[in-house]
């Protein structure tokens, strides 16, 4: 471990860090552009020159390792000039339009400036003009500020795995552009406007919309997949302004998916913000809560519990689930189910539903096998995990299921369900590359449990995974859990850590909806359920709880208006069972209230009010439940217990989940943004389809 | 203009898909022949860097220039994204992205033959010529390009037309050429 020193502090760094690294751990600061610590080192700005000893010329800090005994000077005149300079050629060709530009206040050429750069240019010719570029809906250019810092090159690269963005030209000529025009084809495209320290990439929707210091910023989770990517909302006055990543290396990075950034034009469009209730002609016409609880309350006098059945949907979070929970039990009923899509997964053991390797994890993995799933549409930031380990230790990965583009190579072994037997025989190449990994992982999608023998096929995968040692605890390598389930759905293990599946003699989704149908269920209360077909309950008394216009409110005889992801505090339980809270940046629109306390107003009015009066009191609910809920932002491993269920499996091929990665859910349909992507996505693929 | 520089944005135009999906590029059989020894000079891991060898190999098939579906055809070949093929193609002067006519002169214009006059050569050409730096005379005859320095500094200015250096040149004797050039 070397040992060196930085205006006069000692200090003893690992091996392998940069002169750079070590000053910030100091506390020193040294401007850089180029440098980002989630990208390869470039050393192409020249902005982090230092002075080191028995070194002729400033040295670039990013990207001289720190050696022992180095004596690096930050603070000297030289250190000073040579920043002066390099400020200087940057702004000879950079345009002087910040009053204009949206990076405005949030841009490091801008601070740096400031803080390091002359006071006054020196340059009185003409600037250079670079044409803008087209990259797609979400990415606005402005490429005369460009300052060739080549981030995004490495982003679109190393991160993304797209390799369309390039420096074109050389010198003063140098552009940032795709070959031959192509728009960049990559669900993390947003991230591009974020690595890019100037206001060369912006926001399109955010185009000319605020400034930052109008913004105010609440950390929340996304839930438009299951991945729980720490996000930050923007807002000003009533309105998400924007949506950025935080940093957590534990789960996004640095990074969020396009559909986390860019979707929050869905929150403006067909809200539901006033309770209805559907007269005697068909129609739905506005109510007062209280008319809307009376309504229900009328409805469920003459009714068992039995006859009341309830579903949960993609989006909610843990208050509400357990809420909803708590005011079936009290009016005696079994069927509540919080896997819409009829997942055949159960609430136990919990080992059988989780991401157990953690998305960390995935790093130490020396061999994957996905099974029935995409994650490049389903989670991708997990997929982004899978490519950083398929570049830093060439991670060999296999796939049973539809064959997709997922950025890394992908070994496809076509689309035969029978092969997971075979595979469990030890009669399939994958048993031995199972059986030869140290840490072999195995991701298993929602296309193999949203089948009908999803039970079936889970049991067999948790054979293998016993058979092959997937998960393991050996003294050579240690405890290790290579049993992956992949959801999509943000709700889901929070829904089953609390045990929202059918109690004794209870129905799940499907069963719920053909007993409506038959008329055994006489009322259904749907908690944000969108993604499946209501059509069944045609003729049951329907309960719609949510906070979108869309399938389920269609269907309801009473809509009650709940709150979005950003108008709530709530827990969120992501794939891996990490139990992660958002902070509350807005108010619910009109009349619309948090998910929970509809629930608790409702239980009054049904005379059987449930034992809480605030999120405090709901959320030690939630441990009395589950204990789990006690520790937040961890991952707990789960027991490895025997799960699945003897079954036949069916020669059918696995199915996409997912039609479009830019709508799956009632935030992303209604987004304007999200629909010009998925037609963006739709002209690029057929003009693909015609040229070849 | 204005003297501290002016600016604005243009919009590009959009992309020209037939641009990329014309008639694919083939080397010739006598080419082909050429590229296993080509690629023999790299070591397994860095093929790629076969791509400068191969692109010129491509181009001067192609009649001194390096058509896109040339590029297509050697970074397919050498398993890189079409961009990374596209950023070297773009670096070096030594390929020309356009079509190129008989005679390609490229004037140095790097300090060691400014000093000795290479601004006046440039000068003599563009108007004896009648095109600018990157065009290309009507009849095909003559393409004019600027670039740094050719190495031969000792008998700057130095002018490289395809592929022989003329040295020591003065305006009189660049007028001469020119002219016994456009006469053969
Ligand atoms: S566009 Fe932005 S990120 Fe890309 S090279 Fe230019 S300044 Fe850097
Ligand atoms: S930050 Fe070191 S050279 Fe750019
Ligand atoms: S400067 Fe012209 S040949 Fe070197």
């Amino acid at each position: 471990m070397p040992k060196l020193s930085i205006d006069g502090q000692e200090i003893i760094v690992p091996e392998g860090m940069t002169v750079l690294q070590a000053a910030t751990l100091l506390g020193i600061e040294i401007p850089v552009f180029c440098y980002h610590p989630k990208l390869s080192i470039a050393g192409n700005c020249r902005m982090c020159l230092v002075e080191m000893e028995d070194h002729p010329k400033p040295v670039a800090s990013c990207a001289m390792p720190a050696c022992e005994g180095a004596v690096v000077h930050t603070t000297t005149p030289s250190v000073k000039k040579a920043r002066q300079s390099i400020l200087e050629f940057l702004l000879i060709n950079h345009p002087l339009d910040c009053p204009i530009c949206d990076q405005g206040g949030e841009c490091d050429l801008q601070d740096i400036s400031v803080a390091y750069g002359r006071d006054a240019s020196r340059y009185a010719l003409n600037k250079r003009i670079v044409p803008d570029k087209e990259f797609g809906p979400l990415i606005e250019t402005a490429m005369n500020r460009c300052i060739q810092c080549t981030r995004c090159v490495r982003f679109a690269t190393e991160i993304a795995g797209v390799p369309e963005l390039g420096a074109i030209g050389r010198g003063e000529s140098m552009e940032i552009a795709t070959y031959l025009e192509k728009t960049i084809t990559s669900e993390l495209s947003g991230n591009l406007i974020d690595v890019c320290p100037v206001g060369a990439l912006m926001s399109k929707p955010y185009s000319s919309q605020a400034r930052p210091w109008e913004l105010s910023h609440t950390p929340s989770i996304d839930v438009q997949d299951a991945v729980g990517s720490a996000i930050r909302l923007d807002t000003r006055g009533a309105e998400v302004m924007r949506v950025l990543p935080r940093q957590n290396d534990d789960v996004n990075e640095a990074w969020i998916s396009d559909k986390a950034r860019f979707s929050y034009d869905g929150l403006k469009y067909q809200r539901l913000d006033q309770p209805y209730i559907r007269n005697k002609n068909g129609t739905l016409v506005l109510a007062s809560w209280e008319k809307a609880f009376e309504v229900i309350a009328d409805h469920f006098r003459p009714l068992k519990g039995h006859q009341i059945a309830a579903l949960v949907g993609d989006l909610v979070e843990a208050e509400a689930m357990v809420a909803l929970k708590d005011l079936m039990e009290a009016l005696g009923s079994p069927h509540i189910d919080c896997r819409q899509d009829g997942a055949k997964i159960e609430a136990n053991p919990r080992c059988s539903y989780l991401f157990n390797t953690t998305i960390a994890g995935i790093e130490r993995a020396d061999f994957c096998l996905l099974m029935g799933t995409n994650p490049r549409w389903e989670a991708p930031l997990i997929n982004a995990r899978l490519r950083k380990a398929y570049l830093a230790t060439a991670l060999p990965v296999a796939t049973i299921g539809l064959p997709h583009d997922l950025g890394y190579p992908v070994a496809s072994f076509g689309n035969d369900p029978f092969i997971v037997e075979k595979i469990l025989k030890g009669r399939h190449p994958l048993s031995t590359a199972l059986k030869e990994a140290n840490y072999p992982m195995m991701i298993i999608g929602q296309g193999v449990l949203r089948r009908e023998d999803g039970a079936a096929l889970l049991q067999v995968a948790r054979k293998i995974a016993e058979k092959y040692e997937v998960v393991h605890h050996k003294p050579s390598t240690g405890h290790w859990n290579g049993f992956n389930v992949l959801h999509t759905a943000a709700s889901r293990v929070g829904g089953l850590d609390l045990g929202l599946t059918p109690g004794p003699k209870g129905y799940a989704t499907h069963e719920i909806l053909k007993a409506a149908s038959a008329g055994k269920l006489k009322a259904v209360y749907l908690l944000g359920v969108d993604e499946i077909d209501l059509s069944p309950l045609e003729s049951t008394f329907v309960i719609y709880q949510g906070h979108h216009g869309d399938r389920g409110a269609s269907m309801a005889d009473v809509i009650l208006p709940g709150a979005a992801y950003t108008e709530k505090s709530g827990t969120y339980v992501n794939t891996e069972g990490r139990i992660q809270r958002s902070l509350q940046a807005l108010c619910p629109p009109g009349e619309a209230q948090e998910d929970w306390r509809i629930l608790r107003a409702l239980s009054t009015t049904l005379g059987i009010p449930l034992p809480y009066n605030t999120l405090e009191e709901v959320r030690l609910r939630l441990v009395a439940v589950n204990a789990l809920f006690e520790e937040t932002d961890t991952v707990q491993n789960a027991l490895w217990m025997p799960f699945g269920e003897e079954g036949k499996i069916s020669s059918d091929p696995f199915e996409n989940i997912i039609e479009s990665f830019y709508m799956t859910d009632s935030i992303s349909r209604h987004s304007v943004t999200m629909a010009q992507c998925r037609q963006d996505n739709v002209t690029r693929e057929t003009a693909h389809a015609r040229n070849a | 203009m204005a003297k501290y520089g002016i600016w604005f944005r243009m919009k590009c135009k959009v992309a020209n898909p037939s641009s990329s999906s014309c008639e694919p590029f083939v080397f010739s059989s006598e080419n082909e022949a050429k590229i296993p020894e080509i690629l023999s000079r790299y070591p397994p891991s860095r093929q790629v860097s076969a791509v400068l060898p191969l692109f010129e190999l491509a181009q001067r098939q192609c009649g001194g220039w390096l058509p896109p579906s040339a590029i297509e055809t050697v970074t397919a070949m050498l398993g890189m994204s079409l961009v990374r093929g596209y950023e070297v193609a773009t670096f070096y002067t030594l390929f020309n992205l356009k079509p190129i006519g008989k005679y390609h002169i490229q004037v140095c214009g790097t300090p060691p033959c400014m000093l000795r006059g290479s601004e006046e050569l440039l000068t003599t050409c563009k108007r004896s010529l009648g095109i600018d730096c990157g065009e290309t005379t009507k009849d095909g005859q003559f393409t004019l390009n600027e670039v740094e320095c050719l190495s031969a500094c000792v008998n700057a200015p130095v002018i490289q037309i395809n592929e022989t250096y003329y040295e020591n040149l003065t305006e009189e004797s660049l007028q001469d050429l020119l002219e016994e050039l456009a006469a053969c």
